[in-house]
């Protein structure tokens, strides 16, 4: 069955959609993960205008990290200060992403700049994720009863960001840094939100274990509701400046997401930790190799359309 | 011969401006359908053309949708990756554009006639922005502009049918992708004797999306910071009841 996409400007068929949208839902159930890195090149693959694709998706991670944040919520795993400190710097990242998106795609570069960012962000995740699950599964090999992994951040650590100014105190991520630090990295992963049609997710979570040493628990909870309000930014600013977001697209992709989802978050449980996030960084390596193979390529057709009046 | 040329395209620009009596009317066409709604399920469609002639000819059908202005880039390489670099824009190039005719035009017609009238995706008049373009380029970007409309499915190099019966009445199947741009699009009918245009008409066809599609583009285009929000409220709705749904069972 097809469907005309509105803001796309093309026909498609639901059940393409329906399908893709399940298939990444099933893989962020399973993973833990946003899947708007892997939705989004996904949508350039089948012919959606990048622009397009950025727009709507942002669009569609809002839903998927309002359905994701609530059960995080009632079980208190949300740092709201934190969350509110992330918020503003990623509102000014975001803003300015899109800023820099439209004059990025006046000047024909934007879908070069989205496809470089993709392929040096999930190449560094894939491969950093591949080495660590690798390493932590010959490590359970040689040693069954297995040393849990060391922390980055033990207590007494004291680093150049321990000397920053305007610190706050976070009470439940259990933290007294500077306000600075969260800001910094909501403002850088705003711009890739609004860039790359990303929550950002891949990027806030390692930053928040590894450079502000949040508790675990906290991280994802607060990573989400932040991604709401960054997404909802992106998404408002798309629709306001560029006219790049379709509802019809979001909303079809959004009920393939949350039935995939369900699904995976159920075989998650069931499936061992290292062998998925070995499949995880596999699935991330190869879309990041089908996107840097296409980069240096000789393309068939070097001549594209470009600018506005596409 | 020049001036009898010139004379016959304002002839033909104007419609049949011939004092006709109503028996020596040459050629007489019209479309199925002057309305192509582009709906929710839209996956393209057919207009058919009909019409009559006075006697013996040759009718050439020319499809031409709404004059856009395009940029073009080409990519070239950079180190190791390609990228687009230099561009060139070009002025009210029709979105849209088919040839059909009834055999060969080239059987028919002369390339001077077929250049005058553009008939054939090869003579249409590009005009480009930067009016002092060498000829190489020109040439290139017009080849380049061409080939991407053809792949779109947008320009079609290879000619139609036009059936024609008893040397009198034709008829031919005008056929829409999905993807055709909306606007308003010109059918031109020409009838050709001896290698010339005899007769000319020009039908509009107005393709236009319709129903939810079209108020959701209206909607998003004219009330954009409104649009914004409401996808956003419907975000934050559906991931909300995605979640209650899914706590119950």
């Amino acid at each position: 069955m097809q469907i005309y996409l509105p803001i796309a400007e093309m026909s498609v068929n639901i059940f393409l959609i329906l399908g893709m949208g399940g298939v990444v839902g099933l893989l962020s159930g399973l993973f833990g993960v946003g899947g708007g890195f892997l939705m989004t090149p996904l949508l350039f693959f089948i012919g959606v205008p990048p622009a397009v694709a950025v727009g709507t998706e942002a669009n569609q991670i809002v839903a998927s990290s309002v359905s994701g944040v609530l059960a995080h919520w009632r079980r208190g795993n949300v740092d709201l200060r934190m969350g509110a400190v992330l918020t503003v710097g990623g509102f000014i990242g975001s803003t300015f992403g899109v800023a820099l998106f439209s004059v990025l795609r006046g000047l024909g570069q934007i879908e070069l700049v989205i496809s470089l960012s993709y392929v040096v962000f999930l190449g560094v995740i894939g491969g950093l994720m591949f080495y660590e699950s690798a390493k932590a599964i010959v490590r359970q090999r040689a040693a069954p009863t297995g040393r849990s992994p060391r922390s980055a951040r033990g207590p007494g650590r004291h680093t150049w960001m321990h000397g920053l100014p305007f610190k706050m105190r976070f009470r439940k991520s259990k933290l007294y840094i500077s306000a600075l630090l969260p800001l910094g990295i909501g403002f850088i992963v705003g711009i890739l939100a609004a860039i790359m049609g990303v929550g950002g997710g891949f990027v806030m979570v390692p930053a928040m274990i590894y450079l502000l040493g949040m508790p675990t628990q906290v991280v994802i909870g607060t990573s989400l509701f932040q991604i709401i309000f960054v997404t909802a930014n992106t998404t408002f600013l798309q629709a306001t400046v560029n006219q790049t977001v379709d509802v019809v697209l979001a909303l079809i992709l959004l009920i393939g997401g949350v039935v995939g989802a369900q699904i995976g978050a159920r075989m998650g449980a069931k499936l061992r930790g290292e062998q998925l996030r070995i499949l995880l960084a596999l699935i991330v390596l190869g879309v990041c190799l089908k996107l840097a193979f296409d980069l240096v390529v000789t393309p068939s057709e070097p001549f594209s359309f470009g600018g506005f009046g596409e | 011969m020049k001036t009898g040329l010139i004379l016959m395209a304002f002839v033909v620009a104007f419609g049949i401006a011939r004092p006709a009596t109503a028996q020596s009317v040459p050629l007489v066409a019209d479309l199925s359908n002057h309305l192509v709604a582009i709906t929710t399920g839209f996956t393209g469609t057919d207009v058919l053309l009909f019409g009559a002639t006075d006697g013996p000819g040759d009718v050439v059908i020319v499809v031409r949708g709404p004059a856009t202005d395009v940029t073009i880039r080409r990519k070239n390489r950079f180190g190791p990756i390609w990228a687009n670099s230099e561009a060139i824009a070009m002025r009210d190039v029709p979105s849209f554009y088919n040839v059909a005719s009834n055999r060969d035009i080239a059987e028919f017609t002369s390339e001077r006639i077929r250049a005058l009238y553009e008939i054939g995706v090869e003579n249409l008049k590009l005009k480009f922005v930067e009016p002092n373009q060498p000829e190489e380029t020109r040439q290139t970007y017009g080849d380049a502009l061409i080939r991407l409309n053809t792949e779109r499915g947008l320009y079609s190099p290879e000619n139609g049918k036009v059936s024609l019966l008893a040397n009198r009445l034709f008829r031919a199947e005008l056929h829409f992708p999905a993807n055709v741009p909306t606007g308003a699009y010109e059918v031109g009918i020409y009838l050709f004797r001896n290698g010339d245009v005899v007769s000319g008409e020009f039908v509009p066809l107005i393709i236009s999306k319709t129903g939810i599609g079209a108020e959701v583009y209206d909607f998003a285009h004219n009330l954009a910071p409104i649009y914004g929000l409401f996808a956003i409220v419907i975000a934050v709705l559906a991931g909300w009841a995605a979640e209650a749904a899914f706590r119950r069972t």
